[in-house]
C-alpha cells in the first residue's frame, strides 16, 4: 500500500532516479509522430472500406443468411476477451498481494482501456443499421443480453480508466515539475489531471482506498463482461453454441489472451523505453508462469467443451465436431490447439524458455491463436442448423471474409493501437511514485522506523492502516 | 386512443349527447365501411351536423370500427388510408380475439413451390430470399424422403423475441411474430437464435427498393423491405385483416396448408377452402410440431408424410446466382 512519505529524503532521491529512466520516454518525438502518422494512413484505408460496406451494405462481407456473424464479432469477442487482463494483473494478483506486478500492472490497464474501448466501436461495424444505434438506448429491451454487454462493457471500460488514472495521479504531479522542457500543452494537462497532488496524508489516504474499492469492484464486472459475451452464443440453440459451460471457458480463454498480449508489451516496452532495469527477467519469468497456469486451466476447459458433446454425439453436434475434428475447420482447429495452447504450455514449464525472447515468441502464437480460436467458436457452429440449408446460391453455404471486410476488422487493432500508443508515450508508462516509494520500503529498513524518523506528516491513524 | 375510449363507453353510444369538435377532424379521419373509429361519433355528429345545415343533405349509412351504424353526407366520404402511425400501432397490437394457426399436411407438398412464389410476390424478394421455403428432408439413409415448406413458426415461446435489443421483433395478442423494419438496427442476434433459420437479411438493396421508394411503411407486409434489416414470415398479417387466407396458403394448388383461429378450432384448406376442425385434423393425422422439444411452442403444425399419391420426385436441381 502506499504510504506518506514524499517528505522522505529517500523517496524524493529515489524518484529523481527512476523518473529520469521512466519519463525520458515521454514525449513526443519524431518517432511518436512517424509512427502514428503511419496509423492513421491505415486507418484511414479501413475506414474507406467501412463508406464502401455503409453504401452498399453488408453483402459486401462473406456473411449471409446461413452465417451472419463472422469476422466482426469474432473480432469483438476477441477485443473484449484481452481487456480482461486489466483485473487479472491488478486485481487478483495484485489484491493478493504479489509485489512484483506492480511495474506491469499499469501495462495491463492501458490494454484493458485500449481493447474494452475498441470493443464497442467493432459492434457498430456489424450492424446493418448503424445509424440506428440510439434505438438501443431509446426502446433496449432489459431480456436482450446484447443490452447487459453494452452496460457492462462501458462499466468496466470506465472502472479500467479510472484504474489506469487514479494510481498515475502521483506520477503526474511529478512529471509537471520535471518535463519542463516537454509541449506546453502537455505540462498543463499533467497540471489539471494530478488534480492539486502534494503527496498530502489525506491525499494518500483517499488514493488508497479508491483504488482498492475500484480492484474489487472490477473482478465481477470483468467476469460480467465476458461472462455475458459468452451468453451471447450460449443462450442460442445451436450446436457449437448451446453449451452450459461457455462462461467460464471464454472467462479461462480471456486470461490466456491478455497475458500474452502483456507479455509483447512488456517486451516491447522494455526494449524500446529501455526499461531493463525495471522490468526484468525474473518479472518475464514470473507471468510466463501465470501463463502456464492461465493456458492449462483453459486446456482443461477445451477438455470439457469438446468431449462430454464428443462421447455423446448428438446428431448436430457430430456434424460441428466432425468438421472441426477432421472437417473443413480441422487445420484451424488443430493448429490453434497445439500451436496455440498444447506446445507454449509444455514450452513455458521449461525454466530456458521464461526468458523475454522466446516469451515474446511464445506470446505472439498464444495471441495469434486466440484471434483464431474466437473465429473458430463464432463461425462453424452456424453452417449446420437445426434444419437443412437449401436453395441459396452456392457461394452461400460456406462463409468466406472478403477483402473489404478483413480491412474493417484491421481499423479496430489499429485504434487500439493508436490508443496504447498516446496512453505509454504521453504518460508514465511504469509507477514511478510506487517503485520509488516500495524502493523506499524494501531498502530503507523497516516501515515503522521510516515513517517514525524521516516522515514528520504521519498520524496515528497511517499508523494503524500500516500495521493492519 | 382517447377518441376509441370515448366510443366504448356506454353514455357516448347516443348520438345527440356527443361533444363538438371541428369540421377539420371529420374530414381527416371518417371513412367508408371499415373505417377507423379514430374519428368517432364526436366527429360525426358534429360533422353531420354541420353539413346538414349546410348541403343539400343526401346521406349514406355507414359502420364504424366498433360496429355502429352512423350517417354521413354523401359528399364527404373518402377513401381510407391509413398513415404509418396507424399502420404501426395497430400492426403491433394485432388482431383481437384471435389466435391465428396453420396446419401443413406433408402427405400432400409435392414440391410445386408456388407458395414459395406467390410469397416472394407479395413481399417484394429474390428468388433466393424466403419468408417460405420447401426443404428436401430426409431423417436418415432408412426413412423416406419427403417435401417439407418451413415458414416462421410463430412460437409462443419465441427466442428471437427474447434476444432482440430494440423490441424491432415482437409477438403479436394474436399469435403472429412480427418484424418492425422502421425499428430494427440489423444485428443479426434474432438469426443466430431462431432454431427453424426462419430469418432473411437484406446484405444489399432489397429488389424493388427504387419502385417502392416513398410507399407507406406497412409493418404487416413488410414493404417496402428495407436494407439492413431482418424480414420474415409474417403470416401474411395485412391478409388477415382483410379477412382472407395467406399468400402462400392461397397459392398452394395441392391443398397442403391449412389456416385458422385456434381459439375457434377452425382451420380452412387454402385450396379446397374446406374448413375443418383442427383438433380433429390433428389428431386423426398424428399432428406434431417442429422441434418441439426446444420449447419454442410453434403455432404451425405438420401432419407426417405418409400414404402419399404421389412418387416423390425432386425434379432437376435449381441454380440460384446472386443478383442485384
Amino acid at each position: 500500500m502506499t504510504t506518506s512519505h514524499s517528505g522522505s529524503t529517500r523517496y524524493r532521491e529515489r524518484v529523481d532516479l527512476i523518473s529520469q529512466d521512466i519519463l525520458r520516454n515521454v514525449s513526443i518525438n519524431k518517432g511518436f509522430i512517424l509512427w502514428m502518422g503511419f496509423l492513421t494512413v491505415l486507418l484511414l484505408a479501413c475506414l474507406f472500406a467501412y463508406t464502401i460496406q455503409l453504401r452498399k451494405g453488408l453483402g459486401v462481407t462473406g456473411l449471409r443468411d446461413i452465417t451472419s456473424w463472422g469476422m466482426y464479432i469474432a473480432n469483438f469477442v476477441f477485443f473484449v476477451a484481452t481487456s480482461l487482463v486489466g483485473m487479472l494483473i491488478s486485481s487478483v494478483l495484485g489484491l493478493i498481494g504479489f509485489k512484483w506486478v506492480k511495474p506491469i500492472a499499469r501495462i495491463a490497464e492501458i490494454i484493458a482501456v485500449a481493447f474494452a474501448s475498441i470493443a464497442g466501436i467493432i459492434i457498430i461495424s456489424d450492424m446493418g443499421r448503424p445509424d440506428r444505434l440510439p434505438n438501443v438506448f431509446l426502446y433496449g429491451r432489459i431480456q436482450s443480453p446484447i443490452l447487459w454487454d453494452v452496460t457492462v462493457v462501458t462499466t468496466y471500460f470506465l472502472v479500467s480508466l479510472m484504474l489506469w488514472f487514479i494510481p498515475m495521479i502521483p506520477d503526474l504531479a511529478i512529471a509537471k515539475t520535471r518535463l519542463k522542457d516537454r509541449p506546453a500543452f502537455l505540462i498543463k494537462a499533467y497540471e489539471l489531471l494530478s488534480i492539486n497532488w502534494i503527496g498530502h496524508e489525506k491525499q494518500v489516504k483517499t488514493l488508497n482506498q479508491a483504488v482498492r474499492i475500484l480492484l474489487i469492484l472490477i473482478v465481477p464486472l470483468a467476469f460480467a463482461i465476458h461472462t455475458v459475451t459468452s451468453w451471447l452464443f450460449a443462450v442460442t440453440p445451436r450446436a457449437g453454441w448451446d453449451s452450459s459451460i461457455f462462461g467460464p471457458y471464454f472467462i479461462s480463454g480471456a486470461f490466456v489472451s491478455g497475458t500474452s498480449a502483456v507479455i509483447i508489451a512488456m517486451f516491447f516496452y522494455r526494449k524500446s523505453y529501455k526499461l531493463e532495469k525495471y522490468l526484468t527477467d525474473d518479472h518475464f519469468e514470473k507471468i510466463g508462469r501465470v501463463l502456464a497456469l492461465v493456458s492449462i486451466i483453459y486446456i482443461y476447459f477445451n477438455i470439457n467443451e469438446f468431449l462430454v458433446p464428443g462421447y455423446k454425439l448428438k446428431t448436430l453436434d457430430a456434424v460441428h465436431l466432425e468438421e472441426l475434428f477432421v472437417g473443413h475447420y480441422a487445420p484451424l482447429f488443430w493448429g490453434v490447439q497445439i500451436l496455440g495452447l498444447v506446445i507454449p504450455v509444455i514450452l513455458l514449464l521449461l525454466k530456458q524458455f521464461r526468458k523475454p525472447l522466446p516469451m515474446v515468441v511464445i506470446a505472439s502464437f498464444v495471441l495469434a491463436a486466440s484471434w483464431l480460436k474466437r473465429y473458430i467458436i463464432v463461425v462453424p457452429s452456424q453452417a449446420h442448423p437445426n434444419l437443412p440449408v437449401q436453395n441459396f446460391p452456392v457461394q452461400w453455404m460456406v462463409y468466406k471474409p472478403t477483402l473489404i471486410e478483413i480491412a474493417i476488422s484491421i481499423a479496430p487493432v489499429i485504434l487500439a493501437l493508436m490508443i496504447i500508443t498516446i496512453l505509454s508515450k504521453l504518460f508514465p508508462v511504469l509507477p514511478i511514485h510506487e517503485l520509488a516509494e516500495e524502493d523506499v520500503l524494501d531498502g530503507g529498513g523497516n516501515v515503522t522506523d521510516l515513517i517514525n524518523g524521516h516522515d514528520s506528516g504521519v498520524t496515528l491513524e497511517n499508523k494503524k492502516e500500516n500495521n493492519n | 386512443m382517447s377518441e376509441k375510449k370515448k366510443n366504448e363507453d356506454p353514455e357516448d353510444s347516443k348520438i345527440d349527447e356527443i361533444v363538438e369538435s371541428s369540421r377539420r377532424d371529420f374530414l381527416k379521419k371518417v371513412g367508408i365501411v371499415g373505417a377507423a373509429s379514430v374519428a368517432g361519433a364526436a366527429a360525426v355528429y358534429s360533422g353531420y351536423r354541420y353539413e346538414k345545415a349546410k348541403s343539400t343533405g343526401e346521406t349514406i349509412k355507414v359502420l364504424t370500427e366498433d360496429n355502429r351504424l352512423v350517417e354521413i353526407p354523401k359528399d364527404q366520404v373518402k377513401d381510407y388510408k391509413p398513415d404509418l402511425k396507424v399502420l404501426q400501432t395497430r400492426g403491433r397490437e394485432g388482431i383481437k380475439g384471435k389466435k391465428w394457426a396453420m396446419v401443413i399436411d406433408l402427405s400432400r407438398c409435392r414440391n410445386a413451390r408456388k407458395c414459395v412464389e406467390a410469397c416472394q410476390g407479395a413481399h417484394h424478394l429474390r428468388p433466393y430470399e424466403y419468408h417460405i421455403n420447401t426443404l428436401v428432408m430426409q431423417e436418415s439413409k432408412n426413412t423416406p424422403a419427403y417435401f417439407m415448406p418451413k415458414t416462421c413458426q410463430h412460437c409462443d415461446n419465441p427466442p428471437c423475441v427474447s434476444v432482440c435489443p430494440v423490441d424491432a421483433t415482437f409477438k403479436r395478442q394474436d399469435g403472429i411474430v412480427l418484424i418492425d423494419n422502421e425499428r430494427c438496427i440489423g444485428c443479426r442476434f434474432c438469426m443466430a437464435a431462431c432454431p427453424y433459420s426462419a430469418r432473411m437479411f437484406h446484405w444489399q438493396e432489397p429488389m424493388n427498393a427504387e419502385a417502392d421508394q416513398g410507399k407507406e411503411y406497412n409493418i404487416e407486409l413488410n414493404v417496402p423491405q428495407k436494407k439492413g434489416t431482418i424480414s420474415k414470415c409474417l403470416f401474411s398479417a395485412d391478409r388477415l385483416r382483410e379477412d382472407s387466407l395467406p399468400y402462400c396458403v392461397s397459392a398452394c394448388p395441392n391443398g397442403v396448408f391449412y389456416f385458422g383461429d385456434e381459439n375457434e378450432n377452425a382451420v380452412t384448406n387454402g385450396t379446397t377452402k374446406e374448413t375443418v376442425m383442427l383438433s380433429e385434423l390433428l389428431e386423426k393425422n398424428a399432428g406434431y410440431r417442429l422441434l418441439d422439444e426446444l420449447g419454442t411452442k410453434p403455432r404451425v403444425y405438420y401432419l407426417p408424410a405418409k400414404n402419399r399419391i404421389f412418387d416423390f420426385n425432386q425434379g432437376p436441381a435449381t441454380e440460384y446466382k446472386e443478383t442485384t
